[in-house]
């Protein structure tokens, strides 16, 4: 069967999408990627759809289940290179993809995940001390 | 005896010659659009077309075929002659000018003969008001045409975005937000987004002369498609009169970064990407510092 | 063209595509068109298993543009207004779709009775407008 191809960067998880996805070949990625988060503990999960032509209200929640999904796993989800017409199209059918985090280009995404990385850490640190503080 | 096409044909370039000595002796005509020479030839090209027609014995139904080229060509000079900004009576002019040629000839041929006359001018008279009919919704179609193309060139000219600093752009919009705006401004900027890398969009509507709710969605609709391509987007130029109208219309901006002026969002947009801008120590002009 | 399978979807969509390039439609217009079709055609599979679309390239007053009318046997739709209201679903979903795809296009037709199965007619010009 079919498979999109996840591959894993450092932390992170870096899927490309290459072809108009039809249903089934989404769900699967949907599936596939959620065990990786677990398998692997990773951080960051990058989207990059600059190939994708089409984005209508299921894909669109496929992305937010992804990154619900992600987020209770303690990983972020950033979705990349969205073409404008699809932007466009999205906002009109109503669907902003609340929850999911955007970048211009892959480099960029991956930027963004790791000042998210930094201040998860950060935020941590800071609860850990406090912590700390009252133990004393 | 002859008919009336036959009696028109033999009179040809008689006709020819009134109908110029008409369009030439009228007020409006526009020797600064056209010269003598080109309106001649124009003048003849339609006599012969319509003479032929007219030998079909046809003067009511000018959408048969014998009429196509006469049309045809009536079609072509009123569009040009919208286009190159004739007037409408200008226009007019010309067809009516050659009612009153055909006329004339007419009469002096058939002086001794007033029912064949009478029978013939009414015909002529139907036919070149048909004709005049066609010039002037052809005209109309044209001017219109030139309308539709400058709103399409306004819609382009007043939608420019402009880089106004490495990662950062402005899109002042001037006039009115409707939904066919909205989808050009879009359009452009989220191409620019792309063609530069930016990571920020200025908004600036300081142009717009009044936002309601429609207008108020538009933008709300710009700033989600931004977000979405994994850009900030920030509104300027929010003057008192807006924001009054923006509360009590009850729009919900509290999810959009909003400014008073461009200056203050393009403040907001340099300390968004960690940039600082300073005076220099000798007053000598500023300084840009990363 | 029949729909009866999820994998109909993309060979669809890019029909409608093939048919909105020939016109010379713009990108966003296309994206926009080929959405909407998107999920009508999804509603058609999901509610009443499948129907069929006609794709049409129209002109009207020297506007051209596709027109799009997906057919189907399906249960039928028992309240129009509720279903084009934004946030409604009956069945697990969004409750974007026929709201969705009326935004998405220039004009949209919705007939449908209960146990008569629905017709949805869009259309979209060249210009979008």
């Amino acid at each position: 069967m079919e498979r999109i191809p996840i591959l894993k960067m450092g932390p992170f998880l870096l899927v490309t999408i290459q072809i108009d996805l039809y249903d089934r070949l989404a769900l699967t990625l949907e599936n596939d990627l959620i065990n990786m988060v677990s398998q692997t503990g990773a951080r960051g999960v990058l989207i990059d759809i600059s190939a994708v032509s089409i984005v209508d209200s299921f894909m669109g929640r496929i992305l937010g289940n992804i990154a619900s999904m992600s987020r209770i796993m303690d990983a972020e989800t950033v979705v990349v290179g969205m073409q404008p017409a699809v932007a466009i199209t999205l906002v009109e059918l109503g669907l902003t993809l609340q929850g999911v985090h955007t970048a211009l280009n892959v480099e960029k995404g991956m930027e963004l995940l790791n000042t998210k990385l930094i201040n998860n850490w950060e935020q941590d640190e800071e609860e850990e001390e406090d912590q700390d503080d009252r133990n004393d | 005896m002859n008919t009336t096409a036959q009696v028109l044909e033999k009179n040809k370039s008689r006709i020819l010659e009134k109908w110029m000595q008409n369009q030439l002796s009228e007020d409006s005509l526009r020797d600064d659009l056209m010269s003598n020479e080109e309106l001649q030839r124009q003048s003849k090209e339609m006599l012969d077309a319509l003479l032929r027609a007219i030998s079909k014995e046809n003067y009511d139904n000018i959408y048969a075929i014998e009429f196509e080229q006469v049309t045809d060509t009536l079609r072509d000079i009123s569009i040009t002659r919208a286009r190159q900004g004739f007037s409408p009576r200008e226009t007019g002019a010309y067809v009516l000018s050659l009612k009153k040629a055909l006329s004339e000839v007419l009469i002096e041929e058939r002086a001794n003969d007033p029912s064949t006359l009478y029978k013939e001018i009414m015909d002529i008279n139907t036919l070149l008001d048909n004709l005049s009919i066609v010039t002037f919704e052809t005209f109309i179609k044209g001017r219109e045409e030139v309308i539709l193309r400058q709103t399409d060139e306004i819609s382009e000219i007043s939608t420019p975005v402009i880089r106004v600093w490495d990662g950062i752009l402005a899109l002042p919009i001037i006039g009115t937000l409707d939904s066919a705006r909205t989808q050009i401004v879009m359009e452009n900027l989220l191409q620019e987004i792309v063609n530069t890398g930016s990571n920020i969009a200025i908004l600036d509507i300081s142009g717009v002369p009044a936002v309601d709710s429609l207008v108020a969605q538009h933008l709300i609709k710009t700033v989600s498609a931004t977000r979405l391509m994994g850009a900030e987007c920030i509104i300027s130029g929010i003057r008192a009169e807006i924001a009054q109208t923006i509360v009590h219309l009850g729009i919900d901006l509290s999810n959009i970064k909003t400014k008073a002026s461009l200056a203050s969002a393009l403040q907001l947009a340099f300390s968004m990407t960690n940039l600082e801008v300073r005076k220099n120590d000798k007053n000598k002009g500023f300084n840009i510092m990363r | 063209m029949e729909i009866v399978r999820e994998q109909d979807v993309v060979p669809f969509r890019n029909r409608v595509r093939e048919f909105s390039t020939r016109i010379g439609m713009s990108l966003v217009n296309q994206t926009k068109l080929i959405t909407a079709a998107s999920e009508l055609v999804r509603n058609m599979l999901k509610y009443a298993s499948g129907g069929k679309v006609i794709l049409e390239i129209i002109s009207l007053n020297a506007k051209t543009g596709v027109r799009l009318t997906f057919a189907d046997q399906g249960p039928g739709i028992a309240d129009v207004a509720m279903a084009m209201r934004d946030g409604f679903s009956t069945g697990r979903s969004l409750g974007l779709g026929l709201p969705g795809a009326k935004r998405l296009v220039n004009e949209f037709d919705l007939k449908s009775e209960p146990g008569q199965g629905t017709t949805v007619t869009v259309i979209h010009w060249k210009h979008g407008r």
